[in-house]
């Protein structure tokens, strides 16, 4: 019975958790039963993945009224893939979680943190499976104002003005993709994505159609930190407490270019997007100029969390790159580069969660000799950072082998140099983070002093993770290649 | 005659350009949330606009009443009217927080402030 | 706003009023325009009436804040509660038409439920906003 139910629960077992979460009061408590929860969805999630895999696509009519009247979850290899990352990593951060959150957050405000992260997964989870457009906005809400709480829950006063910036950019964000759902459902006369995408070929002469796909594309690029649009992101993701930037770090810019993926291939078609509109003219540039700027900017960062905050920038931008290909291997390249990236990034920030638990601090400064001091900690980093610069047997090898072949495929190899070049300047940042840890000596008076094994243990998780699936990718480029092939299949 | 008649998306342009404006130009946080505010609003009306019929009535079935006007838009908007109500909580507690940890609500002076942190 | 009489007397008058309309807005909801965001709105306004012309205190006392956090909690659960229950009787999550022997009892017993959720929600959140800016 409950089998032909796992869409919804994806979706409302998050969401009911949050208030039963807010009754339980005791943050140890608060804090296993979130936990429990978001394995459990990670658990529906690589059921309804096997599930997508095996028979193909799954829709589910809430209340019983049937689409495109009624709202649809519908779970296709793309978001189910996207569904799997998002609660995996949510399942890997939060057994970490809770030493570094009673370290950082005050105390009566632990229970309510918990809260706001199965709200926010909720949303996110929402975001992935619907098949509805404005349902689409509600979730995206949904998790946008759990996660500016918080990221406002850090102690430190930097991160309430961080929290707000991030608040008035992604509330214009969220309304520039309201306006563009309004302005589509305005045309159409339906809120059905799948709907949607079938009547919108009839209409795509219309002035209406162009303004929404406007509107659509910066709202998205606000939310997903694109190039001219990421000012945001640093400073959030530099202050908030270290495993919600773990967790927001992996999913939140991930499902917002999932977003992008759907509006772009199922709603508005590639035809319409890049055959009228030419919108790779408008992306590519913007990735190109991302990558270059933010990887630079990233080297002269005195705060490590702040710096991969930057590099995180960098890499929307090969994602972005990717979906301005538009080609089978580029998407997959795309595809490939959400899960790998939450995978580097989870685990560089759960590392860094480990520093910020024993020093205190993630400057540069403080961390000389660290490698010495916390040498699994600084070990697990060097890892990730091999996997982050894309060292062969690691998954950032492994996109950025797919989107070069991608570039290739095209004969831009002057596009494949500098892919190449770019990897170079990641070098150039972790480098700087290895030399600070390991050839500045320790402050005198400094032993060994690792972190707990509680954190130690879900970021070694995460660094074993980035290399399994950079020798094993089967099952990632597999689902990814798929995920593309159904992605161009959609659109007309 | 025809984009004078359409009256209602020459004020939805107008409304949220200022909203637009405010949220930008103003260093005073609480006026931020204003302006954007404004700014939701302004989507408010668009939805409502569109699903207005001329001669229709409120949908509620009724014998004398054949023409109705379409009931989605309000649904969503009410759904819509909720978040932003969220959104300003959650906003203004943020000031309110902000005005306690750096005794400000000017954006330049809070800037400022920041500079000095390490 | 100790010492306004006029104040005190209209607000003694009218509370009950504003508690009443907002009730009434709730469970009339399903014959006419009404449901659990107006009501419960209307609801907290009262409250919030209250606590402006008697002092948050007073309303504290009659409503801790520590009550309010269980029924905001509550309220949303009997909301997703009553959808999960659709799904245990046979139906899809928040099929009402199964609800009860006959699908159209079923719709009027789920929204029922669901609406009363809202405003249960709605209402102890306007009074905790009241109360974490007054505070």
């Amino acid at each position: 019975m409950i089998a032909a139910h796992l869409p919804v629960l994806q979706v409302v077992l998050p969401l009911m958790a949050a208030p039963a979460c807010v009754l339980l009061r005791r943050p140890r408590l608060a804090w296993g039963f979130a936990t429990l929860v978001s394995w459990a969805c990670f658990g529906i999630a690589a059921l309804l993945l096997g599930q997508v895999l095996e028979n193909g696509d799954i829709s589910y009519a809430l209340g019983g009224w049937a689409a495109p009247w009624g709202i649809e979850y519908r779970v296709d290899t793309v978001n189910a893939f996207v569904l799997l990352i998002v609660s995996a990593i949510s399942s890997v951060v939060l057994p970490g979680a809770r030493a570094s959150i009673e370290r950082e957050v005050e105390g009566d405000r632990v229970d309510l943190l918990y809260t706001c992260w199965l709200l926010c997964l909720a949303g996110l989870l929402g975001i992935a499976i619907t098949g509805d457009a404005f349902n689409v906005f509600v979730f995206l809400e949904i998790s946008s104002i759990s996660s500016y709480a918080l990221i406002a829950l850090s102690g430190e006063r930097r991160a309430l003005v961080a929290s707000f910036r991030y608040l008035v950019m992604g509330t214009i964000g969220a309304t520039f993709i309201v306006i563009a759902i309004g302005l589509i459902y305005m045309v159409t006369g339906t809120l059905n994505m799948a709907d949607m995408g079938a009547r919108l070929p009839a209409v795509w002469e219309s002035r209406t159609v162009a303004a929404a796909f406007a509107f659509l594309t910066v709202g998205v690029g606000l939310k997903m930190a694109l190039f001219p649009l990421h000012l945001w992101l640093p400073s959030a993701y530099a202050s908030a407490p270290s495993p919600v930037t773990a967790f927001l770090a992996g999913t939140s810019t991930k499902v917002s270019v999932y977003l992008l993926l759907r509006f772009v291939f199922t709603i508005f078609g590639a035809g319409y997007a890049f055959g009228i509109q030419a919108l790779e003219y408008v992306l590519m540039p913007l990735a190109l100029l991302g990558i270059l700027s933010a990887s630079v900017v990233a080297i002269f960062q005195l705060d490590v969390k702040r710096l991969l905050a930057w590099s995180s920038i960098a890499q929307i931008g090969y994602m972005v790159l990717g979906i301005s290909l538009a080609s089978l291997t580029s998407l997959t390249a795309s595809i490939l580069h959400l899960f790998n990236h939450a995978l580097i990034k989870t685990g560089l920030f759960m590392a860094m969660a480990c520093v910020f638990y024993r020093i205190g601090s993630t400057r540069l400064e403080d961390m000389e000799g660290l490698g010495h001091r916390m040498p699994w900690t600084m070990a697990a980093f060097v890892a990730g950072g091999l996997s982050l610069i894309g060292v062969p047997s690691s998954v950032g090898f492994v996109s950025k082998w797919y989107l070069v072949l991608a570039v290739l495929e095209r004969g831009w190899w002057p596009l494949a140099v500098f892919i190449l070049f770019t990897s170079l300047l990641a070098v150039v940042y972790v480098w700087r983070v290895v030399e600070a840890a390991y050839l500045r000596p320790a402050p005198a008076g400094t032993g060994r002093s690792e972190a707990p094994l509680s954190i130690l243990l879900p970021t070694w998780s995460l660094i074993i993770a980035n290399f399994y699936f950079g020798l094993d990718t089967s099952l990632t480029v597999g689902v990814a290649s798929r995920a593309a092939a159904s992605l161009l299949g959609a659109g007309p | 005659m025809e984009a004078l008649g359409l009256y209602n998306y020459w004020l939805v342009i107008a409304l949220m350009m200022t909203g637009f404006y405010i949220v930008i130009t103003s260093p005073n946080l609480v006026k931020k949330i204003i302006g954007l505010n404004i700014f939701q609003a302004s989507v408010f009306v668009l939805y409502i606009t569109m699903g207005k019929i001329i001669g229709g009535s409120a949908p509620i079935l009724s014998d004398q009443v054949s023409v109705y006007s379409n009931p989605l838009p309000h649904v969503l908007i009410l759904t819509a009217i909720v978040v932003g109500v969220a959104t300003t909580a959650v906003g203004l507690s943020l000031v309110v927080r902000i005005y306690a940890a750096y005794g400000t609500m000017e954006e330049d002076e809070i800037v400022a402030a920041e500079r000095e942190d390490p | 706003m100790r010492h306004h009489t006029v104040l005190h007397v209209v607000a003694k008058i009218l509370l009950p009023l504003i508690l009443l309309f907002a009730l009434y807005v709730q469970f009339h909801g399903d014959f006419g325009p009404g449901g659990g965001f107006q009501a419960g709105v209307i609801f907290a306004v009262g409250l919030i009436l209250y606590g402006l012309i008697y002092g948050v205190d007073n309303l504290q006392t009659a409503i801790p804040p520590g009550a309010l956090r269980v029924f905001m909690a509550s309220g949303v659960l009997l909301y997703a509660g009553v959808g999960v229950l659709g799904i245990f009787m046979g139906g899809q999550y928040l099929d009402y038409g199964v609800l009860a022997h006959d699908p159209l009892h079923g719709q009027h017993w789920g929204i029922f439920f669901v609406e009363l959720g809202v405003g249960i929600t709605v209402a102890s959140v306007m009074t905790s906003l009241f109360y974490a800016f007054t505070s």
